[in-house]
């Protein structure tokens, strides 16, 4: 019994594993770059241009000096917590990939080999399971600093966290009743055969943007890290790695949700206007990867667009935001989809 | 002895060691760590039994919103070993006669137990989302719609709470 | 309340409309402008490969001037440090020798000569008031350094390029400004 796994299959999905996560921690880093570039762009300066050509060394160099810093652990705390945070906050960001449909299926050494970690029937909860964890890094590792700010900045992070995962959920619900399942794959195909999801339900959308960026921590929802305000919030007595692992996994953060909004509602690596099927296998997989991967940068753009434009909420705000706003409007479009599938399928 | 066996003494022994070690720490965030792992290899075993939904909604539900608001008020307390209040023997008392009933109710309803079919393990499909949805609304349709009025009275009443009193300026 | 200028705005208390509360067309019109300046100019310039040129009136470190010959022209007299408003210049006189006279160009010529650069406001009195075009400010900054006892330049430092074995150099050093008239 133990010997009888696939020991074929088990490569396929390890090679695949690799693959995955160390290019999510390349176009993470890459992330790091564009956000500096896009923002100088924005601000009409240049950005990074020192470190190799065009400055695409730059994250090299940013992770080489990140590696080289004193590393600081304060008196007092937990240390064992202290260095958990990170590492759990780069865990679960990591983590959520593995039910995401990169492409559709790969012909390679005569296998048909999926191009998706795991393709379990409950995908996109899986993601939503991992996203309500990844507070938790942030938590345990304000509460190990034993600093007032870093606590203030977990703890800002909690109830944000919680608040708009309601709303998300709830404008998710209402996705699951169109498409009628919750497997990410099954979701991009329904869409390769009809319109993009985004279509249907142009205000769950909305809510789910909105939401990813709180869940992201980024701005205009960036207020447990508030550089102004906090110090730096949660990470303000980090340093060397442990503050790039946070920094870090909010670039996958960042990126992964990217994946995620494109699957749910822009059709995941469904490239518009091409009919895959007439393609050879391979080659629509390549097109599949490309189209994800051009939705990916347009999300990623927007996410920084929106940082350099508009400015932090206040604490109150955010709240007033999260319960008064965005979840009864969740479920007033719950309401109304539910209503229109009833009314439409008769 | 087949890999399912190994995982299941692997959870059961992180499950009970964790669940020991929440009772046992100093630091109630170490409680609610602990807590938090416990809940985790309880979804496992969840997985186990091919229950992946219920596992994931166990994730989100309990490790990832409740646990949190639990660490949330533990933090915002800032309760420690100083401020522990003193224990009253009378109160352990109380606990530790609470919790042999427990082990009691708990022992004699794994002694009435069929062992014979105790698990499924990966063939089971009670905890996969088709068969579950369809118990919920066939079966169970009545319960099922009651609580879910609950959960949105009480989200409505979370709303209302939020909403400023107007007549206070 | 009479205002001053025209440019004041009078802040509008109104109660926000209902397009104005779904606050998506302001956020949505910001964007757009954030977005505009991705086309926008770039004002900056890459420094070390492109460096943007002085004006004519610029006042940067001192230069210690010779003639055509490599002569220093420096006699000693004392009129910039009197000069100077900062009292950043000293200078330590001497007697020129027979057979020196390759080297300076009159009788008497500065044995020491030092400017405090971090006393000197580069106000350019010095230049004004030497009577022999000995002294001037050049189109170049003073370095950075890591000690304040840098900053203090002495003669050598200060002293133009020898115009016979370094005319690159000496001619870089006069620069583009224009010279004064040397009252004769």
């Amino acid at each position: 019994m133990l010997l009888a796994i696939d020991v074929a299959l088990l490569i396929e999905k390890l090679v695949l594993i690799v693959v995955v996560v160390f290019a999510s921690l390349g176009i993470a880093m890459y992330t790091t770059f564009a956000e500096r570039k896009v923002a100088a762009i924005l601000q009409d300066r240049r950005g990074p241009n020192r470190a190799g050509p065009f400055g695409l060394l730059q994250p090299l160099a940013d992770g080489l000096k990140l590696f080289f810093k004193e590393e600081i652990i304060p008196n007092f705390s937990s240390k064992f917590l202290f260095i958990l945070g990170p590492a759990l906050a780069m865990l679960t960001a990591c983590m959520t990939s593995a039910v995401i449909p990169w492409g559709d299926k790969v012909e390679l050494f005569g296998r048909t080999i999926d191009l998706q970690i795991a393709d379990v029937n409950i995908g996109i909860l899986y993601v939503f399971g991992v996203v309500s964890l990844g507070v938790y890094g942030i938590m345990i590792g304000s509460w190990a600093s034993n600093n007032k700010f870093s606590l203030l900045g977990g703890l800002r992070a909690a109830s944000q966290i919680i608040s708009y995962e309601l709303a998300m959920g709830i404008s998710m619900i209402a996705l699951l009743m169109v498409t009628g399942t919750l497997s990410l794959k099954e979701m991009v195909v329904q869409q390769q055969h009809h319109y993009w999801n985004v279509v249907y339900q142009p205000l769950g959308f909305l809510i789910f943007l909105i939401c990813a960026f709180a869940e992201c921590n980024r701005t205009p929802f960036d207020l447990p890290e508030a550089e102004n305000e906090l110090i730096g919030g949660y990470h303000t007595e980090y340093s060397s790695m442990k503050l790039g692992f946070y920094l870090f996994s909010e670039y996958i953060n960042m990126f992964i949700s990217s994946v995620v909004m494109a699957t749910l509602y822009f059709g995941g690596y469904d490239m518009p206007f091409v009919n895959e099927a007439a393609l050879a296998p391979n080659m629509a997989a390549l097109v599949g990867i490309v189209a994800l991967l051009a939705k990916v940068v347009c999300f990623i753009f927007f996410f920084m667009w929106v940082r350099w434009t508009i400015p932090r909420f206040r604490y109150d705000q955010l709240m007033h935001l999260g319960w008064r706003i965005l979840i009864p409007l969740a479920l007033f479009n719950m309401l109304t989809t539910g209503g229109a599938i009833l009314y439409f399928s008769k | 002895m087949n890999i399912t066996t190994i995982l299941f003494i692997l959870l059961s022994v992180m499950a009970i060691g964790s669940a020991v070690m929440m009772i046992s720490s100093k630091s109630p965030v170490h409680s609610v760590l602990w807590l938090v792992v416990v809940f985790f290899a309880i979804s496992g075993h969840y997985i186990l039994l091919n229950a992946q939904f219920l596992a994931i909604v166990n994730i989100i539900v309990y490790a990832g919103a409740i646990m949190v608001l639990f660490l949330f008020v533990v933090m915002l307390m800032n309760l420690n070993a100083e401020t522990e209040p003193i224990k009253n023997y009378r109160l352990q008392l109380v606990g530790i006669v609470a919790g042999g009933l427990l082990l009691l109710v708990i022992i004699s309803a794994i002694m009435k137990m069929d062992v014979e079919h105790l698990v499924q393990t990966k063939d089971g499909d009670a905890g996969l989302i088709k068969v579950l949805g369809m118990n919920l609304f066939k079966n169970y349709v009545l319960p099922f719609e009651i609580s879910s009025v609950l959960f949105l009275s009480a989200m409505i009443g979370a709303v209302v709470i939020g909403k400023k009193d107007e007549n206070v300026n | 309340m009479q205002a001053l200028t025209n440019k004041a705005k009078q802040v509008s208390r109104k109660p926000m409309s209902f397009m104005e509360k779904l606050y998506l067309p302001a956020i949505f019109k910001g964007m757009m402008i954030t977005f505009s300046h991705i086309f926008k100019k770039k004002p900056t310039i890459n420094y070390p490969e492109k460096q943007r040129p002085f004006s004519p009136v610029f006042r940067g470190l001192h230069i210690l001037n010779r003639d055509a010959e490599g002569r220093e022209n420096c006699t000693a007299c004392g009129l910039c440090a009197v000069a100077c408003p900062a009292e950043a210049i000293t200078m330590e006189a001497a007697e020129r020798q027979v057979g020196e006279e390759h080297l300076y160009k009159e009788e008497k010529y500065a044995a020491k000569y030092e400017i405090n650069m971090l006393r000197c406001i580069f106000c350019g009195l010095c230049e004004e008031a030497c009577p022999k075009d000995a002294i001037y400010l050049s189109e170049t900054f003073t370095p950075a350094d890591y000690q304040r006892k840098q900053f203090i330049y002495s003669k050598n430092e200060l002293l133009i390029p020898h115009p016979k074995e370094n005319e690159e150099a000496y001619l870089k050093a006069l620069g583009n400004r224009p010279k004064k008239e040397i009252v004769k």
